[in-house]
């Protein structure tokens, strides 16, 4: 199932899903103050925030259409218009063939997703023929370690680990050096999930980067910061703490399966400009996948996302 | 001069008759404010809006505090409101069942579950003493068997052995078994994070529940959650009937409104609030500390707090310095009737004294129920202008009048001018030399933070109700109403024998704020 799918069936049973709202909204061919209050209303229900909300009404509220524009239209151009803002964010996650290895730094608030995001992005670097290491850089919570052994065992990748409550940038620059003797493709460092108020937490982390910087200054080649879905307006404060410390360069988003939008991408992507690589749409090894601007917009306002390519080639 | 005075006066008297309560405009623009900052705090849409359309109801006409803008004191309702909304229903854990008692964790992936049932176990057995055993139900997650494990061993309580052929649904039943066999008090079943959107698994939790039948059907719901609280809340409550929200993560920057979409959607208590990585860190639910977050305009809800005790606090100080003039009239009364009824009324007050219960419903066969105040009340208000200030106009005739104009009759006007006379005897002692020293050790104590003399007179009464006391009664109720007078002082009281007691209102000693 492509992740267009997975992501409309979760979007589909949610319980106030944005295109119930929009298809009342665009029934009269004549788009008013209320009905754009409406939308922005809608558009804030998928976590997008007030004020970037406030601004997508008012950009489509400024749409000049040919002739009399009907609720299809509607929903196209206001599609249309997410696209636009969220296609800049596009950027797979390719692993550099002339880093040995290349590294990639998982980060984010407790419980959004980084170990399984770890064994999942192992397994997408193995389809892609290349050889993976992990490391268990959660050493603080209770079976983290463990938790990312189960994802080496099932995708056969070896795991760096250390000792319960061991110091956690010793255990990264260890894997550094193991991956780069066993000539190993990619590395990918899981980090102890830490709140971005928390200073000491926040220091750890920045440390954890630094030694990184130490064994191969160009490394981490990928300083992700992995979010939940569901979360609201807090994914800016995340956002902007971790950049500060571990010199974010994306994005991943997961459990986009659900009922939650992830409309909070659009408040980011305003924000930060950091790119999305990938969604997580399901609990399954194949279940992240590459982030498309153009699906993630159809799936959100509720139509098919071969309405944008004929719109664009119609253009 | 007296054109200055004048002028002032009229400005009171302008200000008074148009800022005399909010008006709906006042109260609009407030709340466009407040809609603003419960969606920047992700309180969910829907809830936001019934939540405002709440609030809209309760604010228009309420009467205005001086001093304060009209936006701020909306604010102020609006606080009180989410305070209100977030706190009802507030229930211990039922753990004091016939063992074992039985929790059921439920939640998203990765919203805290393992976590707080390792939290949880801690508590409960440091807390409540009991022997408490925990169990993982969850077969999908690499490692959570072993991760609560580990938080079992840490905390030193039981844990169900692993098993890795069983399905949930039988390692439920073996916990439950297991509990009831080696006598454990509580057992907690963790399961795994699933989707509310997932039929298959949403049925398994479903099945989980009929088979155990627990005590406590827990939430576990992350803090920093968007807009998709609401939907969470609904699937899940729905599915196994929630019977309390855990919120994890609180000690992260998050505004938490999430608290209040799944407080609203489920109708159950926020039970507890995770602060912390370590295992102690699991707090009981403050919703006073939440309600400031998600609204986060703490200065203008404390700006108008300061004002409404400043009013009140000059109005007792008026009355004070009234009586200590000797003077007392029937507006006065009626003040002190009001004062009492925005109290919660004669139950109000007496439920907040140790060893009144029992006289209560002596005072309520005689009558003297709340809605005594109310018709004394509409007593003083048909009275003239000229009659309430000077009572000796009152004859024979007059009375008819005004008891046929409250509804009443001539003997209950009879009984108010008489517990009006009463007290006004009892203001003018206070007025002589005699009674200065205790009012102005009373004054003393309004001034140093509305606190009461009281000394320890009613040690059983807790801080909050004395602070309401001391805070909501007006002069010649503080400490004098305890002391010289008894409660005959109380308006609506008559006199009633045996509660009176030895002069202890005007100690003269300081009393402290209780925080």
């Amino acid at each position: 199932m492509s992740w267009f799918k997975k992501l409309t069936a979760g979007l589909k049973k949610s319980s106030n899903k944005m295109t119930d709202s929009l298809s009342g909204l665009f029934k009269s061919k004549k788009i008013d103050a209320e009905s754009l209050e409406d939308l922005e209303e809608a558009l804030i229900a998928s976590d997008m925030g007030p004020h970037v909300a406030a601004a997508i009404a008012t950009e489509l509220g400024q749409v000049k259409f040919d002739g009399e524009p009907d609720a299809d239209k509607w929903r196209l151009a206001l599609a249309q218009i997410l696209e636009r803002k969220l296609a800049p964010l596009e950027k797979p996650l390719i692993a550099d063939a002339d880093n040995r290895p290349h590294v990639i730094l998982l980060v984010g608030v407790n419980g959004s997703g980084k170990t399984t995001t770890c064994g999942k992005l192992a397994r997408k670097f193995q389809d892609e023929g290349k050889s993976v290491m992990l490391a268990a850089g959660d050493t603080f919570r209770a079976a983290a370690t463990e938790q990312l052994q189960g994802w080496g065992l099932r995708t056969d990748t070896p795991v760096i680990t250390g000792e319960a409550g061991s110091d956690a940038a010793s255990l990264a620059y260890r894997a550094m050096e193991q991956a780069h003797k066993a000539g190993t493709d990619v590395l990918i460092i899981d980090t102890a999930g830490r709140l971005q108020n928390r200073a000491e937490l926040m220091e750890e982390l920045a440390k954890i980067h630094r030694v990184i910087g130490k064994f191969d200054e160009s490394a981490p080649h990928d300083s992700i910061i992995v979010l939940d879905g569901t979360v609201g307006q807090n994914a800016i404060s995340q956002t902007k703490a971790f950049a500060e410390v571990a010199s974010l360069t994306g994005m991943i988003i997961t459990k986009l399966d659900g009922s939650a939008k992830g409309g909070v991408i659009v408040a980011l992507g305003d924000g930060f400009g950091l790119p999305v690589h990938m969604v997580g749409v399901g609990e399954g090894v194949d279940d992240l996948q590459t982030f498309g601007a153009r699906d993630y917009a159809a799936a959100l306002i509720g139509i098919e996302s071969d309405a944008l390519t004929q719109a664009d080639s119609a253009q | 001069m007296f054109d200055q005075l004048k002028d002032k006066f009229q400005s009171v008297f302008d200000g008074l008759s148009k800022k005399g309560s909010l008006s709906e405009a006042d109260v609009e623009t407030a709340l466009r404010e407040v809609r603003l900052a419960l969606l920047e705090a992700d309180v969910s849409l829907p809830v936001a809006k019934h939540f405002i359309a709440s609030i809209k109801e309760k604010a228009i006409g309420a009467a205005s505090i001086k001093s304060v803008r009209p936006d701020q004191q909306v604010i102020k309702i609006v606080h009180d409101g989410l305070v209100e909304m977030l706190g009802g229903d507030a229930a211990p854990l039922a753990v004091d069942v016939a063992p074992p008692a039985v929790i059921l964790m439920a939640g998203l992936q990765g919203s805290g579950k393992t976590t707080t049932a390792g939290k949880l176990a801690l508590r409960l057995k440091d807390r409540h003493k009991k022997n408490v055993m925990v169990a993982s139900l969850d077969m999908t997650r690499p490692a959570a068997r072993e991760q609560l494990r580990v938080l079992a061993e840490q905390a030193d309580v039981g844990v169900l052995p692993e098993s890795d052929t069983e399905t949930p649904l039988e390692l439920a039943k073996r916990a439950l078994q297991m509990a009831k066999l080696k006598a454990y008090d509580v057992v907690i079943l963790d399961t795994a994070g699933r989707l509310s959107i997932d039929d298959d698994l949403m049925d398994e939790l479903r099945a989980i529940k009929q088979a155990t039948n627990p005590h406590e059907v827990l939430l576990v719901a992350d803090a920093l959650t968007g807009q998709d609280a609401v939907n969470t809340a609904q699937a899940f409550h729905d599915a196994v009937g929630v019977s309390g929200i855990v919120l994890t993560r609180m000690d992260g920057d998050s505004r938490g409104g999430a608290a209040l979409s799944m407080r609203h959607v489920t109708g159950m208590p926020i039970k507890f609030v995770g602060m912390g990585e370590k295992q102690d860190a699991l707090e009981e639910f403050v919703p006073d500390r939440l309600a400031g977050r998600i609204l986060d305009m703490g200065d203008v809800v404390a700006l108008v707090e300061k004002a409404a005790a400043a009013i009140e606090e000059e109005e007792a100080m008026r009355m004070a310095k009234r009586m200590a003039s000797g003077k007392f009239d029937m507006n006065d009364f009626l003040n002190q009737l009001r004062q009492l009824q925005k109290m919660g009324g004669l139950s109000g007050i007496l439920g907040m004294l140790p060893g009144i219960g029992k006289m209560q419903k002596q005072l309520n066969a005689a009558g003297m129920d709340d809605s005594m105040l109310k018709r004394q009340e509409a007593i003083i208000l048909s009275m003239t202008k000229k009659e309430r200030v000077s009572v000796g106009l009152l004859n024979a005739s007059r009375r008819k009048r005004i008891a046929a104009g409250s509804g009443t009759s001539v003997q209950d006007v009879n009984r108010v001018v008489k517990q009006y006379q009463e007290m006004a005897k009892m203001m003018k002692r206070m007025g002589s030399k005699a009674g200065a020293a205790g009012l102005k050790a009373m004054m003393g104590g309004l001034g140093g933070g509305g606190g009461m003399a009281a000394g320890g007179q009613m040690p059983q009464m807790d801080a909050e109700a004395m602070k309401k006391l001391s805070s909501g009664l007006p002069a010649g109720m503080g400490g004098e109403m305890f002391g010289k007078g008894g409660l005959g002082g109380l308006p609506g009281l008559g006199g009633l024998p045996g509660m009176g007691g030895p002069a202890r209102g005007g100690s003269g000693k300081k009393p402290k704020r209780k925080k």
